[in-house]
């Protein structure tokens, strides 16, 4: 029998698969990989906000993620600075920001590293209800955004043109990236989030002929990559964030691996 | 000459109108992108918006689909005008998994029969399951053309229908449109910064840069100095070509192109 601690690790750690799932496709599809990454980044920022308003982490997490990525698009209207420029400031400031307000906050003391690239092992059953909790209201509302988000990725014009209210759906799913990086964070770590988004996704690709195969792929990949990285976690006593992404790195190399007939598309 | 400076064209339409924009005005950042506009499209007709790279002719459609605010003016849109719209720039990356069937079932739902009947009326039935990213030029734009058709528009309106497409294919594809505005009596709006063959398959063309420089038949406006001004020696060409074909229909006095209905004139087969 597996211990206690094991069991909540791969039940959080599937969960958060799950619910990365659909919305790493569609960052993988909207080329915003570095967009997510931003976003996490700056959830240190959000820690340090909650712990400073005496709000959750959780919560000051989604508000600052947010808010950067509405600061981001707003930023988006000028033509100066291209927009690849603009997530390194953001990213990087953001992260920085978030570990200068942490230190200076002398009287906390918290497992940084643990932020940084998760602690899984240390889920507790709380975490456990908040992953599954907010990972249904993402999976939720994930399904309702479905086909007009799909089409606006596709065109966005297109879309605006028979009526989708476009720019509504796009805040949503900007809303469900900030809860699944919320969610996420004690278990890959901010800096690993985005791998757990589109790695996954990346994999599936090839195995998919339709955009609900595609998510439904990327959801299992994720789900074997959290049980095979905390496998090895405990096996040979690895980080489990870093050790989840790798396995999901090495799903990814096997995907590419041609093997009988391709599913082409 | 009347046909050519009145931009909305001298005769009367030749059916109801279906959209109509008066003195738009565009601008992004203080940069006038379009000024004093007036246009209409009316059903059976085919309108060619012709201008050079940068003249606006993405921005009058973007407006006219109510997508661009303008500054000034106004758009009147038939009530309950249904529109088809092809983009200019549409591209599906590989990495999202699309079928065409499922790329003209994105928006509105439609079944499969209906799908399939859209599709073989554009000539490409046999794509139905094709992945949407594989498509040639061609067949993309067909594609992108029985999806504007499955929403049973009123006016399609076509940026760039062509783009991609080679010379013979061209010329196919502007005959298929004309076939469709005749088979389903909608209005098109097209926009192109071609010359020769499109001018060939149009009743009225509006010469853009960033205003109306001119507007009217075909064979009016390619001898119009404005129209020669802007497009040098390539207008030459597109008079001799158009000249080819002026043979083929009737104009009144006016230059208006009579029975559009039936006496269209058809796409060159150079």
């Amino acid at each position: 029998m597996p211990e206690d601690f094991l069991v909540r690790a791969a039940l959080a750690g599937i969960g958060v698969a799950l619910a990365a799932a659909p919305l790493g496709c569609f960052i993988v599809w909207r080329r915003m990989a570095y967009f997510g990454d931003t976003m996490a980044h700056s959830a240190l920022l959000g820690v340090a906000l909650g712990f400073l308003l005496g709000l959750a982490p959780t919560v000051g997490v989604i508000l600052v993620t947010t808010g950067i990525a509405i600061l981001l698009i707003l930023l988006q209207q000028q033509r100066r600075l291209a927009t690849d420029t603009l997530l390194g400031i953001l990213s990087h400031s953001a992260l920085s920001t978030g570990l200068v307000a942490l230190s200076l906050m002398a009287w906390l003391r918290i497992d940084l590293m643990g932020y940084l690239f998760g602690d899984i092992l240390a889920v507790t059953a709380l975490d456990l209800y908040l992953v599954y909790g907010g990972g249904a209201l993402v999976l939720a509302t994930m399904a309702a955004i479905w086909r007009p988000l799909l089409a606006a990725t596709v065109h966005e014009d297109l879309a605006r043109a028979e009526g989708v209210p476009t720019l509504i759906v796009r805040l949503v799913f900007m809303l469900l990236v900030a809860l699944v990086i919320a969610i996420a964070m004690k278990i890959v770590g901010i800096l690993l989030i985005t791998a757990l988004l589109i790695i996954p996704a990346a994999a599936a690709r090839r195995f998919a002929r339709t955009p609900e195969q595609m998510a439904v792929m990327a959801a299992l990949i994720g789900a074997v990559a959290v049980l095979l990285g905390l496998g090895g976690s405990f096996g040979f006593d690895t980080p489990s964030g870093p050790s989840v992404v790798v396995a999901a790195m090495l799903l990814f190399v096997l995907s590419l691996v041609p093997i009988g007939r391709r599913i082409d598309g | 000459m009347n046909a050519v400076t009145d931009p909305s064209g001298d005769a009367g339409p030749p059916g109801e109108r279906l959209i109509a924009a008066e003195g738009l005005e565009v601008a992004f950042g203080g940069r006038r992108v379009l000024e004093h506009v007036d246009i209409t499209v009316s059903a059976g007709e085919i309108v060619t918006v012709i201008g050079p790279n940068g003249s606006g002719k993405s921005t009058l459609v973007r407006t006219l689909l109510g997508l661009q605010p303008l500054s000034a003016g106004h758009v009147w849109r038939k009530p309950g005008l249904t529109i088809g719209y092809v983009p200019q720039k549409l591209q599906v990356d590989a990495i999202m998994p699309l079928t065409v069937t499922r790329f003209l079932t994105l928006t509105g739902r439609h079944d499969r029969a209906t799908v399939e009947r859209a599709l073989a009326e554009t000539g490409v039935g046999h794509l139905a399951d094709a992945q949407f990213h594989v498509l040639s030029g061609g067949e993309h734009q067909r594609v992108l053309l029985a999806r504007a058709l499955l929403r049973s528009p009123d006016l399609l309106v076509l940026d760039e229908p062509v783009q991609g497409v080679d010379f013979t294919g061209e010329a196919a594809l502007y005959e298929l449109i004309g076939v469709i505005a005749r088979r389903h009596r909608c209005g098109i709006l097209m926009v192109s910064h071609d010359l020769h063959v499109v001018m060939a398959a149009t009743d009225r063309v509006v010469c853009l840069n960033h205003h109306i420089c001119c507007a009217g038949t075909p064979e009016a406006v390619t001898h119009h100095p404005e129209y020669r001004r802007l497009f040098g020696a390539r207008a030459a060409g597109a008079l001799a070509l158009y000249s080819h074909h002026h043979d083929h229909h009737h104009h009144t006095v006016s230059g208006a192109v009579v029975t559009p209905e039936t006496n269209r004139p058809e796409p060159p087969h150079a």
